[in-house]
């Protein structure tokens, strides 16, 4: 078996959560059904979401299953756009930082493109953290915002936003705010009902919605979720049989529920413990990468509160990320460009140039993630690749932009 | 892997043949588009995946390495500004030349590979000392030696083309089928692959620009006017346009592009004839012949899919003192444009080739 250093990508499903799923599985039944197996069903599916409900501070009625976090982000984006436009037209206006993921730079690109928005990037800084003023700059005339939508963590330099902050600035703003948690989830408490309080949002202002994906702590894949607080208005993606609040119709699907319940309460029981071993295995290999190749360069904060634990990328000035990936997974060892992928077509990462990189720096990215599993043996396993992989992709350079061969 | 049958099948026999193999799909636009269109054949996101599905059967790694800013500045920049400048330029050879066995072909040896194996219908023979020549396929209907005729001995050195001695692509389809490959029975592509629709003057139209100009004749009478000369080329008859007809009513064909005054000549079918061809960009394709500038008996071919005519060939001092390699075709050659590339061959070996600079046309313009 080779070493893993991709969990952020996607992580295993744990054995706790494969028993729940098969065994839901194997008891089927529509959960909508009046007859006695369709209640049984519906019992699991709605402890299920009371389980998950309580790993993020909110109650069962207040969580939205859906097929992926980024159905749950685009729902949030997308639902909340149209019904706060719908009450007011002239709102049009939706604030992000830089460097959000796709799922929502997509969904508030598609907004623009078809349906009248007009997107603001608000600027991050060099280790990736949302500047404050500037969202609060953005929002000092809130007459035309509909909303605004950010990450907890960075999915891929590992910045630990300030959401609080920006909860209460758009609370105070009268804007709803849906910050995108699925990176974050499992490394860092999501408090969604402390942090609703402690931001003075409600009756439809401030932190009013927020996503999360099953399978990046330890669940299946194809399950992910939206709190929803109980005031915001938000109009649906799919129409059908009404169900979830007649925001997500569409059959529900019970042993995802049930197995992404079974990860998010292990997560929530093992969350201090697993954040402390994870930071202490990213300081390892974020002072052993230093050590092997001093001119690589940490992306995101410093290792410390501020960012993921089990999140490390760096810049290795004169190779390409893609050379580096295939040179260690060729020696075994998995690990990301950090990029967006289309169909695996590698590009620069659009986090690190809205973090001020110039898009040399921004290829020759690699991002290591930690996760359930991850050992001391994995990343010295890795560290011991590093410095081969590095000095042959330092020669392979650049060579897709000049060649020796060139006449 | 571009996701077609030749390079999936090129895979297949290179890891038979034992070698450690890679298969490695080249990212050649930032935007590529989602589904195969038309006849075009590479650089989708469908195509991407047929060519992970071949990797994955064959069990082999897969990778996508992004060379579109190469590919941008090197090929499609290059056909533009070729175009602009009247001339006429292959881009498929432009892209073998200094995408595949260049920036490809760089990285990889940095990485530690040994060659670059490709679905390209050509053969890699070896003479007695050892120096390797590239010649012709056993496919002659599909032979790709032309486009691969800009490959030096260095880049011989590391090319490898698996399907050189197979005599026919339904062989090719069969073996794919043979092996579970699903890309067995997918499309040729034959149009430029970058211009998605197949509309290669409407792309240039948009790139280059449209600026209206004359059309003359071979004496500069002025016959008629035209949207941009660029979107015309040397041998076309059909859209000249022409409202008077020639004085002896024959057809009239695009003898020359003069994107300079933004001029279109025109002439009769005859003056198309070309004595001699001459470029000074030339390259020998592995061991150079002993003497260049003793005059040598050979083959050229000016186009991908033209038929290879007899000539004579000789090296020796142009007029701005540069060495060019001029070429005299036994009988004279329609439809030649400078831009062009001219490929030498003895029997079934490439040679070399040359960028045609100049012409010289059969007929003189008093006739």
């Amino acid at each position: 078996m080779g070493v893993y250093l991709d969990h952020a990508a996607t992580t295993p499903m744990r054995a706790e959560a494969i028993a729940a799923y098969t065994d839901a599985l194997a008891a089927g039944a529509n959960p909508a059904s009046i007859h006695s197996a369709g209640q049984r069903a519906k019992q699991l599916l709605e402890e299920s979401r009371e389980r998950i409900a309580a790993t993020l501070g909110v109650d069962g009625i207040e969580v939205v299953l859906t097929g992926s976090g980024t159905e749950a982000i685009n729902l949030a984006i997308k639902g909340l756009y149209w019904a706060r436009r719908a009450a007011d037209p002239v709102r049009t206006r939706i604030l992000l930082p830089g460097g959000e993921h796709h799922a929502t730079l997509d969904s508030v690109e598609w907004l623009a493109a078809h349906d009248g928005a007009i997107v603001e990037e608000l600027p991050l800084d060099r280790a990736g953290r949302l500047d404050l003023d500037a969202l609060a700059a953005a929002l000092s005339d809130s007459s035309d915002v509909a909303l605004v939508t950010m990450l907890v963590a960075n999915n891929e330099v590992g910045t630990i936003e300030p959401v609080v902050e920006a909860s209460r600035l758009a609370a105070r703003a009268g804007v709803p705010l849906h910050l995108d948690a699925v990176a974050a989830y499992g490394q860092l408490p999501i408090e969604f009902g402390a942090w609703r309080r402690e931001s003075g949002s409600g009756r439809g202002s401030g932190l009013v919605a927020l996503s999360v994906s099953a399978h990046k702590i330890g669940g299946p894949s194809g399950v992910g979720a939206l709190v929803l607080d109980r005031s915001a208005t938000i109009e649906a993606l799919l129409h059908g049989g009404g169900q979830q609040r007649r925001i997500r119709s569409g059959t529900q699907d019970v042993a995802g529920a049930a197995a992404f319940a079974e990860a998010a309460a292990l997560a929530a029981v093992e969350l201090p413990a697993h954040a402390a071993r994870l930071a202490v295995l990213r300081d390892r290999l974020i002072a052993g990468v230093r050590a092997s190749v001093p001119d690589a360069v940490l992306s995101g904060p410093e290792p410390g509160p501020e960012r993921l634990p089990g999140n490390a990328n760096f810049a290795f000035p004169g190779c390409e990320g893609d050379s580096l990936l295939f040179l260690l997974d060729a020696a075994g060892v998995a690990v990301s460009t950090g990029s967006a992928c289309t169909a695996g077509v590698p590009e620069a990462s659009h986090v690190l140039l809205a973090m001020g990189r110039t898009e040399p720096e921004a290829r020759s990215a690699l991002r290591m993630t930690l996760g359930h599993g991850t050992t001391e043996a994995d990343v010295d396993a890795f560290l011991a690749a590093l410095p081969d992989a590095v000095s042959r992709a330092s020669r392979a350079g650049m060579a897709s932009r000049q060649t020796s061969f060139d006449r | 892997m571009s996701g077609g049958v030749d390079s999936a099948v090129a895979a297949a026999r290179a890891v038979e043949a034992g070698h450690d193999v890679v298969g490695v799909h080249l990212a050649l636009s930032r935007m590529p588009g989602t589904l195969r269109t038309g006849s075009r054949g590479c650089c989708t996101i469908e195509d991407s995946m047929d060519a992970q599905r071949a990797a994955n059967v064959l069990g082999i790694p897969y990778y996508v390495w992004d060379f579109s800013e190469r590919f941008k500045a090197d090929v499609v920049d290059d056909f533009i500004s070729e175009y602009a400048a009247g001339r006429t330029p292959n881009p498929c050879m432009r892209c073998n030349e200094r995408i595949k066995f260049a920036a490809l072909l760089e990285k990889a040896l940095a990485l530690g590979f040994d060659a670059v194996a490709t679905g390209h219908y050509a053969k890699i023979v070896e003479d007695a000392a050892g120096h390797r020549e590239l010649h012709r396929a056993s496919a002659e209907a599909k032979d790709q030696s032309y486009v691969l005729g800009v490959l030096t001995a260095e880049q011989l050195a590391h090319a490898y083309f698996p399907l050189g001695d197979t005599p026919s692509k339904a062989l090719v389809r069969e073996e794919a089928a043979r092996r579970g490959l699903s890309v067995a029975q997918k499309p040729d592509s034959y149009d430029i692959c970058f211009i998605s629709d197949g509309d290669t003057k409407g792309w240039l139209a948009e790139k280059v620009g449209t600026a209206p100009g004359a059309i003359v004749d071979r004496e500069g009478n002025r016959l008629g006017g035209h949207d941009g000369a660029h979107s015309y080329t040397v041998g076309q008859r059909k859209g000249l346009a022409i409202g008077t007809p020639a004085p002896d009513g024959r057809p009239r064909f695009v003898l020359e592009v003069r994107p300079k005054d933004n001029t279109v000549v025109v002439g009769p079918r005859e003056a198309l004839a070309i004595a001699e061809i001459a470029g000074s960009r030339f390259s020998w394709a592995g061991e150079p012949p002993a003497d260049p500038s003793r005059r040598f008996e050979c083959e050229v071919q000016i186009r991908a899919h033209a038929d290879p005519v007899p000539a004579a060939a000789v090296l020796q001092a142009g007029e701005s003192g540069a060495d060019e390699l001029v070429v005299t075709p036994d009988a004279p050659l329609d439809g030649v444009a400078p831009g062009q590339t001219a490929v030498i061959y003895v029997g079934t070996r490439v040679l070399g080739q040359f960028t045609i600079d100049r012409t010289v046309s059969a007929v003189p313009v008093s006739v």
